[in-house]
């Protein structure tokens, strides 16, 4: 979706990029001649922005993008690894600061998201090891006079005639070379790395309590704040009592900030304790009795009444009432929080002269853009340093640096170094939320239960609008993530009769990316969909798909090997059932088959059988570990997730209420890559959206029940 | 003034009898491994081992503490504690890796107490650390892992 969205403003997004025949981005950045922003330590060899090769021959890879889970602490060490022919045991990896030679070179900004970390620095990490290992070459071909060609290089040394010579020794002298400004990359059949499943670099920092997460930085000089804030946009203090706050012991401050009010205190416990004492009041204007019921009410009633068009042809009216059948549908989905097992929070130092900030982002330049407008001080005197992300299922990808706003505000009016630090019910009622979806449906289906017409209004939040992709997500009116990958699915676009409309809401609750952004939502309608159509015409709902969607074959390849593999048509045993959900999304292709068990109102899901195509597969064991994740994570959202309103308040407030999946809930997983030489796809985000509809789905071969709401445990 | 004995070391700490253990630990002692994910004792970031029991830190007093043997991600050196980190380093359990702490020493004790646990003993053990990431296929094979070594 991405792809097609910069498609429409291509010269508009871009800095300078160029398209290659693989359709891969070439950066604008050269690695050759340029000054850095970020002063490499002289004693090393520094190419380029992206790594640092000791005199010990350790390679220290900067991370343009940040580890929030999804292994990017390793699959871009890969990339550099593979070019470099580094010996693996000696490779580390550190966030990079935030600086333009990071940006990432699709969108004009730092920033990790839209599972695009590997896809869009596959060539430039791929050329910045080529780069470095191109001066090693010539380094070691110099100082034993013979040319470049009659080197050769693997695990970390030159090989020059008999003689091995480490990357380490080479480095002074490689260091005076001129980097070159375009270099040849191997040939795929001679990858060692890449393809091959490489364990996580941080994984023994993550198991012994040395990873530093946002969180566990420590300033000596930095007192713990605890903020009183609103979900309500635009919602006032009325009162609130400082000085019961500044009775308890180690209470420091009480300061207001245009979020609401702020209590500093030695540690987070007390800080908590003041907060509380505060008995903030607030004035929630013209929402005070926002509640979900009247949000749903609202939402059916702009349904009934259509919205701005996003695609419409033929005549869809004239072709429904000529239709054979006619399915007519609609599908709820509730706001969500992400609920990362990290709360949010940001620690900040701010000087006369500069601003530093400490937390676990994804947004380094808006970061950088927030403060310097709150500080009054230049952009580039504000350093972001990145530490581990506990989590972020998108919240910490926040349009307005919600997080790290509200931490510099904080200092700003305090003075003081401070740690934010939000509670789980900060986090849960916080918003920042997926938002909520109504998409309904009416669509024609010939004799052969073939569709023929589509009809469809949806109604929800534009996450788009006031963020940086405005510009080119909102068309005409219509955020395109409203309706992600709909109109692009190849059943509705080469439909010749349909209309697809629009209609976005505005509320008072802060919306954003929640991870898979509009597929989030949108998989569960369309393959819901899709399955209510083949029960329509009569058809096996694997089958149906697999004629509605063979003109994207990729997409039907990974639904012919997930028929195979999960028994798909096997008889099943009263109550038991098998549901398939198969989309495209990120780059990728991926179908779920859920295979469940309905005792009443208890439902156990067995299994998933999950197969992806994800292109070139980089870390093979880290995209089975993210389509694990996309199952657990995707089945708390199916399952339980679910933030409701009364009377402006949210009714959630922490995991007891707000449910997640625990480990007994844990299905059995088992996941197949297609091979593929494709250029990469994403897969953090490619087959989250399918769990929803695959469960559903599941729940009706099981029962005949059809659950158009979600989540499932509300409404089975 | 409480005395509390935290990785084989004695430290004299003075604050409030009531404050919870995590928060002694975190932001009195710098013992930053242990996590704050709830503060209501619902999903296992916070866990630590009390005279060899485990308990949530996050709504522990300290003063219960008093004088006892807590033990925290940084200080697990036992044998089964080493296996169990080894096992969750060969399974490359973590994702995110913020709950995986609390992970580690609820299994620990499950494995002291049971050294051969089967998924139900590992479902009844296990369940109150919640992984957001959703990483518990690993937990469950690195659990299994232990066990054998």
């Amino acid at each position: 979706m991405m792809e097609e969205i910069l498609n429409f403003n291509r010269r508009e997004f871009f800095r300078s990029s160029a398209i290659l025949t693989t359709g891969l981005l070439v950066p604008f950045y050269s690695f050759g001649g340029k000054k850095f922003e970020t002063a490499p330590d002289p004693s090393t060899l520094a190419p380029n922005s992206y790594l640092r090769i000791g005199t010990d021959g350790h390679v220290k890879v900067l991370l343009s993008r940040c580890e929030l889970g999804q292994g990017i602490w390793t699959a871009l060490p890969m990339l550099i690894a593979e070019e470099l022919d580094a010996d693996w045991r000696r490779v580390s990896a550190e966030h990079a600061p935030a600086a333009i030679e990071y940006y990432h070179t699709m969108y004009d900004t730092q920033r990790t998201g839209g599972s695009t970390s590997v896809v869009s620095e596959f060539d430039r990490y791929r050329k910045a090891g080529a780069t470095a290992r191109y001066l090693l070459v010539q380094a070691a071909a110099a100082r034993y006079k013979t040319d470049m060609a009659s080197c050769r290089t693997e695990n970390g040394v030159v090989l020059v005639g008999g003689r091995k010579i480490a990357y380490g020794d080479l480095v002074q002298d490689a260091a005076k070379l001129t980097p070159p400004t375009d270099v040849p990359l191997k040939d795929p059949s001679a990858w060692k790395l890449i393809g091959k499943s490489t364990k996580r670099l941080d994984t023994p920092d993550k198991c012994n309590g040395k990873a530093i997460f946002g969180l566990d930085v420590r300033q000596p000089d930095a007192l713990v704040a605890a903020v009183a804030r609103n979900l309500i946009e635009g919602s006032k203090v009325k009162s609130y009592d400082r000085e019961k706050a500044l009775a308890i012991p180690g209470v420091k401050e009480v300061v207001p900030i245009p979020q609401g009010v702020a209590v500093l205190a030695d540690n987070f416990w007390t800080a908590r304790r003041g907060r509380d004492a505060l008995n903030v009041q607030w004035d929630l204007g013209e929402y005070a009795s926002l509640s979900s019921e009247g949000i749903w009410a609202d939402y059916r009633s702009r349904a009934d009444k259509g919205g701005i068009v996003a695609v419409e042809a033929g005549d869809v009216d004239k072709t429904l009432a000529s239709a054979a059948k006619v399915v007519s549908v609609e599908y709820y989905q509730p706001f969500i929080a992400h609920a990362p097992m990290e709360p949010l929070n940001a620690t900040v130092r701010l000087g006369s002269s500069k601003c530093e900030v400490w937390t676990g982002t994804q947004t380094q330049t808006d970061d950088q853009n927030a403060a310097a407008e709150i500080t009054g001080l230049p952009k580039e005197q504000v350093f972001i340093h990145t530490v581990f992300l506990g989590g972020s299922f998108g919240r910490r990808n926040i349009t307005r640096s919600d997080f790290v706003r509200e931490a510099v505000e904080v200092a700003k009016a305090s003075g003081k170094t401070v740690k934010t630090v939000w509670t789980r019910e900060d986090d849960i009622q916080g918003g920042r939320y997926r938002p909520a979806f109504l998409h309904r449906f009416k669509v024609g289906l010939d004799k052969e239960g073939r569709p023929i017409a589509w009809k469809q209004v949806s109604v929800g939040q534009s996450v788009m609008t006031g963020g940086p992709f405005e510009k080119v997500a909102v068309i005409n009116g219509v955020d395109q993530y409203s309706i992600e990958g709909m109109q692009q699915a190849v059943h509705v676009k080469a439909l010749e009769n349909k209309k697809i409309e629009v209609n976005t809401t505005v509320l008072p609750i802060g919306i954003d990316n929640w991870r898979a952004v509009g597929l989030s939502h949108t998989i569960f309608a369309m393959e819901s969909l899709s399955d209510e159509m083949a029960h329509a015409a009569g058809k096996d709902p694997l089958d149906y798909r697999l004629m509605l969607y063979r003109d994207e074959p990729r997409l039907a390849g990974v639904l012919s090997l997930v028929k195979e593999k999960s028994g798909w048509g096997k008889t099943m045993p009263k109550g038991r059932g098998l549901g398939v959900a198969a989309f495209k999304g990120m780059g990728s292709f991926a179908a779920l088959v859920a295979d469940v068990t309905v005792n009443g109102k208890e439902l156990k899901v067995h299994k998933f059988t999950c197969v992806v195509d994800c292109g070139i597969a980089v870390n093979p064991d880290g995209i089975l570990a993210q389509v694990e994740s996309s199952v657990g994570h995707g089945l708390s959202a199916t399952l339980y997730s679910e933030v409701t309103l009364k009377d402006g308040k949210v009714l959630q407030h922490n995991f007891y209420d707000y449910k997640s999946l625990r480990i007994e809930e844990m299905p059995e997983v088992e996941i197949h890559i297609v091979p593929s030489r494709e250029k990469p796809g994403g897969i953090g985000e490619a087959a989250v959206g399918q769990v929803m509809p695959a469960v559903t789905n599941a729940i009706y071969a099981a029962t005949g029940k059809r659950i158009r709401s979600l989540p499932v445990y509300s409404n089975l | 003034m409480i005395t509390l004995k935290v990785n084989g070391v004695s430290y004299g700490v003075d604050v409030p009898d009531e404050m919870p253990i995590l928060w002694v630990l975190r932001d009195v002692l710098g013992l930053t491994g242990t996590k704050f994910g709830c503060a209501a004792a619902q999903c296992g970031a916070c866990m630590v081992h009390l005279d060899g029991d485990g308990i949530r830190s996050c709504v522990t007093p300290v003063a219960r503490a008093a004088d006892r043997e807590i033990v925290t991600i940084e200080g697990l050196n036992d044998a089964i504690g080493r296996s169990v980190q080894a096992a969750w380093e060969e399974v490359d359990v973590p994702q995110c890796g913020y709950c995986q702490s609390g992970q580690i020493m609820a299994a620990t004790i499950l494995l002291r107490e049971n050294p051969a646990p089967t998924d139900d003993d590992i479902n009844h053990a296990m369940s109150g650390n919640i992984c957001r990431c959703g990483t518990y296929k690993r937990i469950r094979a690195a659990i299994h892992l232990a066990a054998k070594t």
